[in-house]
């Protein structure tokens, strides 16, 4: 098939990956970026500021005091009407964990960009995604990507599905620090009409019926009618405003689907069936499940393996929120080992991922061997070599039918 | 120039109107001051059926201050008694466009709005000459857990009123100190006990605090002082940047007065020159208004201190013969603070 707009139609660029999301973001009509600096993150805010310094875009920056202000402007505009847009890591994350929960329940998609770093402490400023955990039942969508290229994309696609009218979530695009946002990539981008048309324009915020207003109205504070916008709501109306948030997250994963797909049409890149991405899983004995930029090193050492004549597969996690647990369970449905690898834990329980997984797979009638490996912390590298240890022991495991241990802890020190 | 125009939503309860703007309306809505006149003429923002308690000064103000408002209005309350009273889900008392997101933040959320109403308009996509911003924020969500969000905005620029409307304690969680609690007053967690005389710290000069931060306009006000607060607001509204109106309200359950005194308690409050009316712009400068004009030109008027804490019960143990020289050292505090503002005042006497 060739896509809409095709390869020499898009425009190269070499850029990182904090510079792939400030060019997406500057296609993307955005009303307001509230944001302030943190490491590896404070590229795509310089970049986007000088966007606005030039009149490259129409979009209002306000350089606030904290992560929490940013977020909670962000949540302000977009109560406005604007099209919103921030991106933070770690700390930052932290901070803003209060204000993740009202934008989600306001019902506001805005987008962020979280560029995954380990939190404090001790403190450091590397990758892991103990941040995404944080922010795990947020109510936020969360996608994670797995290069510069797929940072660009998903950026776009992020506000395509958060103001989706059957979603209208904030959406979170997760790409690895430093890994991602400080590594250069040869990519292609979209020519600005193209993705302003692939976007539907600027944000229009969705209807509500109000009754005292009797007519059908854009849920936006706005003078020519008053809405009250983030009441007190009691035990009496709480629970039933959250089964829409339900609901919505569960629309979510068909419009990933869809907007996957659309942008296939447009571009001619598709990232798997857009909430998980599968290699080589048909046949696979042992399958690794994995999220972020590692997950190409994975591929990677699975590619060389499957030529000895190994069946090992692997299953890239796209959306972690929602999770995809049919898709998952159907890529591992005829598997005998599954690898989960986290990169980031929940002390006291076991990576989050292999907790999904592991719930994925309760309803196969033959369940397979589930092992966590948690990776990465701080920062640390998943090198080539310790991917083959982990296939080497789960091949172990394969042939003995017995697990040694549950979950084990790859590349640390004695 | 036009009042409001206002939608009746409950038959026959010529009270309950909200605020409709068609886009284009002008921000033309004139200050009156009779009466007669604005009772006939304007609605206030904040409608009837509201929780806060009996006797409360908080919706007064709200009231008179959207009487002062020009036009097409946005109101931003961070959490507080005035949030929980009166947008208890699934009824409104908000006759305008209101949003509730968080306690420290409402500065911050006032910036975000304020900077999607200029976007807005850029492109086209909203049509008034004017969207006013403004917020009721309580001393909590002001002196404490909001201060930050506060002075980043008004470091920013951004263009909204901010009125506090200052109860001098957590109300809303059962009156609990803040760093708006003045010295010696009782609250549940500054107690009078045997070893502590209520709170041991003076609170902060709020207001003084943003004039520092060199904003468009800042002003003090009471509700007792009506005609003085509207036109704080107006002024407050109508300067391009931000500013700040601390606005002084009684809480019968936290101050432990009689409910139908409110306003005779915030009157004395100025009376006694423990919280002085006045204005301030970078034009200006300090400008005494009101009341506390009329002490500074006949300083006979001013009151000694007791007549404002004896309407209190927060104040009782101050009034008790062993207090003695607690009450002494409040009323040189609050004189000097006084001395130092009629320096600092130009249409102060000389």
């Amino acid at each position: 098939m060739i896509p809409k707009v095709p390869l020499d139609k898009q425009i190269r660029l070499n850029v990182n990956g904090d510079e792939a999301v400030a060019y997406a973001a500057k296609q993307c009509l955005i009303d307001v970026v509230a944001a302030y600096p943190i490491t590896p993150q404070t590229i795509i805010v310089e970049k986007f500021s000088e966007f606005v310094a030039n009149g490259e875009v129409h979009t209002e920056f306000i350089a606030v005091e904290s992560e929490h202000s940013a977020m909670s402007a962000c949540i302000g505009a977009a109560a406005a009407g604007a099209r919103a847009f921030t991106s933070t890591s770690a700390q930052g994350l932290a901070l803003m964990v209060e204000t993740l929960y009202i934008a989600s329940g306001l019902r506001l998609p805005i987008v962020m960009a979280l560029v995954n770093r380990a939190l404090s402490a001790p403190i450091n400023i590397h990758c892991d995604h103990s941040d995404a955990y944080l922010m795990r039942d947020s109510g936020w969508i969360q996608l994670f990507v797995e290069n510069v290229q797929e940072a660009y994309d998903t950026t776009i696609q992020a506000f395509r599905i958060g103001e989706d009218e059957r979603v209208q979530l904030p959406v979170a695009v997760n790409l690895d620090g430093f890994f991602l946002s400080h590594t250069m990539e040869n990519i292609y981008i979209l020519p600005d009409d193209v993705v302003h048309e692939f976007i539907g324009g600027y944000r229009k915020p969705p209807v509500v019926k109000i009754d005292y207003l009797n007519k059908e109205v854009s849920y936006q504070l706005n003078p020519a009618y008053p809405l009250t916008i983030g009441p007190l709501d009691l035990y009496d109306y709480y629970f039933e405003h959250k089964i829409p948030q339900i609901i919505a997250m569960e629309n979510a994963l068909s419009v990933i689907k869809e907007v996957n797909e659309e942008w296939f049409a447009l571009t001619g890149r598709r990232y798997g069936n857009g909430l998980i991405e599968t290699t080589y899983v048909e046949d696979a004995d042992v399958i690794i499940v994995i999220m972020g930029s590692s997950a190409g090193t994975v591929k990677q050492v699975v590619k060389k393996r499957r030529g000895r004549g190994e069946k090992i597969g692997v299953v890239r996690i796209r959306s972690f929120r929602p999770f995809p647990y049919n898709d998952v369970a159907e890529a591992l449905r005829n598997a005998k080992v599954v690898v989960v690898m986290d990169r980031g834990l929940s002390f006291g329980s076991f990576g989050p991922l292999y907790l999904e997984i592991n719930a994925s797979i309760s309803d196969l009638s033959v369940k397979p061997m589930l092992l966590n490996y948690i990776y990465g912390l701080g920062g640390r590298d998943l090198s080539p070599e310790m991917i083959e240890r982990v296939i080497d022991e789960a091949t172990d495991v394969l042939k003995r039918g017995v697990i040694p241990r549950k979950i084990s802890f790859v590349g640390v020190r004695e | 120039m036009s009042a409001p125009p206002v939608s009746t939503i409950i038959d026959k309860e010529k009270y309950y109107r909200i605020w409709v703007f068609e886009p284009g309306a002008k921000s033309d809505s004139p200050l009156i001051f009779n009466l007669r006149e604005l009772t006939s003429k304007k609605t206030p923002a904040i409608l009837p059926g509201h929780r806060l308690c009996a006797g409360c000064a908080a919706p007064i103000i709200v009231k008179l201050a959207s009487f002062a408002f020009r036009g097409p209005t946005i109101v931003v309350s961070p959490t507080g008694c005035l949030e929980v009273s009166t947008t208890v889900f699934p009824y409104t008392s908000w006759a305008v466009p209101w949003i509730h997101n968080a306690f420290e933040n409402a500065a911050a959320t006032a910036s975000g709005i304020e900077a999607s109403i200029k976007a807005l308009k850029k492109t086209g996509r909203i049509k008034y000459e004017h969207v006013d911003i403004v917020v009721f924020a309580g001393d909590g969500g002001t002196y404490d857990i909001g201060l930050q969000a506060l002075s980043g905005a008004f470091e920013r620029g951004h263009d909204f009123l901010y009125i506090l409307y200052d109860n001098e304690a957590y109300m809303n969680t059962g009156i609990q100190r803040s760093g708006g609690t003045p010295k010696y007053a009782w609250t549940t967690t500054t107690p009078v006990g045997r070893v502590q005389p209520g709170k041991l710290e003076h609170r902060k000069p709020i207001a003084e605090i943003m004039v520092a931060h060199k904003a468009k306009y800042v002003a003090t006000a009471t509700p007792a002082h009506w005609v003085d607060l509207m036109k704080k607001v107006r002024k407050g509204i109508e300067v391009e940047g931000p500013a700040f109106i601390h606005a002084l309200s009684s809480c019968n359950r936290g101050w432990r007065h009689d409910l139908e005194i409110a306003l005779e308690v915030l009157r004395r409050a100025v009376d006694t020159c423990y919280f002085p009316l006045w204005e301030w712009s970078p034009n200006t400068g300090y400008l005494l208004t009101d009341r506390s004009l009329a002490i500074a030109r006949n300083p006979a008027l001013k009151q000694p201190i007791e007549k404002y804490l004896e309407t209190q019960g927060r104040f009782a143990h101050l009034l008790k013969p062993e207090n003695k020289h607690l009450l002494r050292e409040l009323q040189e505090y609050v004189d000097s603070v006084w001395e130092d503002l009629l320096k600092r005042a130009s249409n102060a006497p000389r």
